[in-house]
């Protein structure tokens, strides 16, 4: 499953964070590396872009984005 | 002298630490070709220690300007000490650019921001632990209540006196860090030849780092055997080379914080932000609370508080002109002299200094938005309106500010975080129909649609929107095509922000707006005056029909014909209207000779029919915006050529729309 299809007070835990260049190195300066545990926490008025939380702090990120992530375990809070 | 540069990530503080250690004795410009900012000033009371702050940034990677411009800085210029600037409540992600910082070989000292909100949530970090596994010195401070500075100050000049570099550079294990001396001793020879501490060249060799293999003049053969190494580690560790990296500096940083971190529970500030943000960023209300906390903003700016101080000012300014000019008459000065002062100097003074009330009271309220945290849940409300045109959520304040003054507007785009978006949201800012074109709408409504006016000023505004519509899309798929900044970004918990970050903040752009702005406005004032008052033959001309200005005007007035007006007295007004927008009512009123309103709407009835007259507020709307946005856009583009050609290319699309609006208008009316 992809990030951007958890639903908000879902979590999950990343395996992998796909795309390239600047956007995948942004991603992965941000602290969204493997293993690392990030939720969602809400969704944009229109629709887009989503709220996580990871590493005590809060990152948002467009759903195109989220969708270069595969979480390898969901849960919910 | 001794230089410091202060490093940290956004959000961190930085502003506030920097504004603290030196007071207001600061400089301001721009790093070399780009439009980044560049903060330089003195340490208080040790003046022989300098130090420059360096854009907000998360990671040392080859993709953004800002961390390039950081890298640059550091690599080239060499600071005796890197200040890092950390913040305690967001440690793990904070320190992923310090271990970045450390592989530079430079001093460094960590700088714990926000420690009192650490401890006061029952939290707690092992200073002395933090220091003895990093090999660096870590002092904890509370920013924003001033606390620990005296420390911090000690700290850095016993450290810049010590010059120890950070030693501990050995955070990988494994794969990476086999991968990583190899290539080390591979290139160490060329690393120091090109002013690049070998370790770290090595590491940016390993993530595949395009500036550093450039820059080190790396072979061929070296290539290969780099690109062997890598690709061993990448198969042995089952991964690429940057999340390698990533994955190893975000492994040994939580290996770090669980020893010496003791995180029980959220911060109460983060606990607060979850609660505001139920209510700030909420599904149904988020949006309209937005709007409503801007239009409270432009209602205090432009009336409440705005408008008086602006009368006063002008009554101000109107006693001194009047004393100034009785002066001179009484001294017997000639007639040029006395309007060169009264008519040139003085009137431009006046146009400058009547958009500084404006300007100070918006940068109150922006500051205080942008300090809170409430700007990046701005741009999280609102990116997806802005992204089809390739440009993200942060770019929407300005806009909303163009619509009150387009010089706040352009000077407001400084946060935005990338160079490309900046740009791009300078460009289309003026499209916003400005309060200084209302005079003009008001008079030509009045004339010729005196039932219809407010339809034809919505109208009016809409366009300007819809043409900066098409122009983002025109612009980011021609100049500003390539990758946008991806829209990843911190939304920080609300902070109220300190009186003094507020304060340095609105007098830094009042002052840079007379400083910068007065030179353009106050030359090209006095060129409009010159051309108004005086003819060919360097007389001073009692009727301005005889000016030079008005020759320009029917020099260029058959330009216009496509539009449908083809009148002097019309582009001479378009010509003034450039010193400041409402300078288009007078100009006509004095060309036409009328004295009342009545007298001005009958006139320009010889000038405009009513479709013409609806292409002029076209044009208008959407030619180059004054001298003073003018002068904000050189200023913020950093070069005369960007803001020339931007002009160019905001008067052209008054052009075309023009045409446009009068050859379709004439076929659906038939005349």
């Amino acid at each position: 499953m992809t990030l951007d299809k958890v639903k908000p007070g879902q979590g999950g835990i990343i395996a992998s964070v796909g795309g390239q260049g600047l956007l995948r190195r942004r991603l992965l300066d941000m602290g969204l590396t493997p293993n690392t545990r990030v939720t969602v926490r809400k969704v944009a008025p229109m629709g887009d872009p989503i709220e996580l939380s990871l590493r005590s702090y809060i990152l948002t990120i467009r759903k195109d984005e989220a969708a270069k992530i595969q979480l390898k375990e969901v849960f919910d809070l | 002298m001794s230089v410091i540069a202060l490093a940290g990530n956004q959000n961190s503080g930085k502003t506030t630490l920097y504004n603290l250690l030196t007071g207001s004795n600061q400089h301001v410009g721009n790093f070399p070709g780009v439009t980044i900012e560049k903060k330089e000033g003195q340490i208080k009371r040790h003046k022989e220690i300098s130090i420059v702050d360096l854009p907000g940034i998360y990671s040392l990677s080859p993709y953004t300007l800002e961390e390039v411009v950081t890298r640059d800085f550091l690599l080239k210029e060499k600071p005796d000490l890197i200040l890092n600037i950390v913040d305690a409540t967001n440690i793990e992600r904070n320190l992923y650019l310090t271990l970045q910082l450390m592989e530079l070989s430079i001093p460094m000292v960590i700088v714990l921001n926000m420690m009192d909100e650490v401890t006061a949530s029952g939290n707690s970090i092992d200073v002395k632990k933090l220091s003895s596994h990093l090999g660096i010195p870590v002092v904890p401070i509370s920013a924003s209540r001033g606390e620990g500075i005296n420390e911090l100050i000690d700290v850095v000049i016993r450290a810049i006196k010590d010059k120890t570099s950070p030693r501990k550079l050995d955070f990988c294990i494994g794969e990476v860090h086999k991968a990583i001396h190899s290539i080390s001793h591979l290139i160490y020879d060329q690393a120091v030849a090109a002013g690049y501490p070998p370790r770290f060249a090595a590491t940016k060799l390993v993530e595949g780092d395009e500036p550093t293999f450039k820059n080190l003049g790396i072979t061929e053969n070296q290539i290969h055997i780099i690109e062997h190494v890598v690709k061993d580690m990448e198969e042995a560790l089952n991964t690429d080379r940057e999340a390698a990296l990533a994955d190893m500096r975000y492994c040994y940083i939580e290996k770090i914080c669980s020893e010496a971190v003791v995180k029980r529970q959220e911060t109460k500030e983060q606990q607060r932000s979850e609660k505001i943000d139920e209510i700030l960023t909420h599904k149904y209300f988020g949006i309209p609370i937005f709007l409503g906390i801007m239009f409270f903003i432009f209602w205090m700016t432009f009336n409440v508080i705005g408008a008086p101080l602006q009368e006063l000012l002008e009554t101000l300014i109107d006693k001194f002109t009047g004393l100034t000019s009785d002066a001179l008459i009484g001294i017997g000065v000639s007639d040029w002299v006395h309007s060169l002062v009264i008519d040139g100097l003085f009137a431009g003074v006046g146009s400058v200094l009547s958009f500084l009330p404006i300007i100070v009271i918006l940068f109150f309220f922006l500051s205080f938005l942008e300090d809170s945290g409430y700007m990046a849940r701005v741009a999280f409300l609102m990116d997806k309106l802005l992204r089809k045109i390739g440009l993200s959520g942060r770019s929407f304040v300005p806009m909303l500010i163009g619509f009150g003054c387009s010089v706040p507007a352009i000077m407001a785009t400084r946060t935005l975080a990338s160079e490309r978006d900046r740009k791009m949201t300078i460009v289309l800012t003026p499209f916003m129909s400005c309060s200084a074109k209302l005079p003009i709408y008001g008079m030509m409504t009045a004339a010729f649609f005196p039932d219809k006016a407010a339809v034809v000023m919505i109208g009016l505004y809409v366009m300007g929107i819809i043409v900066a519509i098409l122009s983002g899309l025109l612009l980011k798929n021609t100049i500003f095509k390539g990758e946008p900044v991806p829209f990843v970004m911190e939304l920080p918990a609300y902070r109220i922000p300190t009186r003094k970050n507020v304060l340095l903040h609105m007098w830094e752009k009042g002052k840079d707006f007379i400083q910068r702005a007065f030179t353009v406005i106050f030359l090209g004032t006095i060129i409009v005056w010159f051309l108004q008052s005086f003819n060919w033959s360097l007389h001073m001309v009692e009727d301005s029909s005889t000016s030079i200005l008005a020759y320009f005007g029917s020099l260029i007035a058959p330009i216009f014909l496509p539009l449908g007006f083809n009148d002097w007295r019309a582009s001479t007004a378009l010509i003034t209207g450039l010193t400041a927008k409402e300078a288009v009512v007078s100009t006509l009123s004095v060309l036409t000779g009328a004295v009342t309103d009545v007298e001005l709407s009958r006139a320009l009835f010889t000038i405009f029919t009513p479709l013409s007259a609806f292409t002029f507020l076209t044009f208008t709307l959407l030619y180059m915006p004054c001298i003073a946005a003018f002068a904000a856009t050189r200023r913020e583009l950093g070069s005369m050529k960007y803001a020339a050609l931007t002009a160019l290319y905001q008067t052209s699309m008054a052009y075309v729309t023009g045409t446009l609006v009068f050859q379709i208008g004439r076929l659906i009316i038939g005349g």
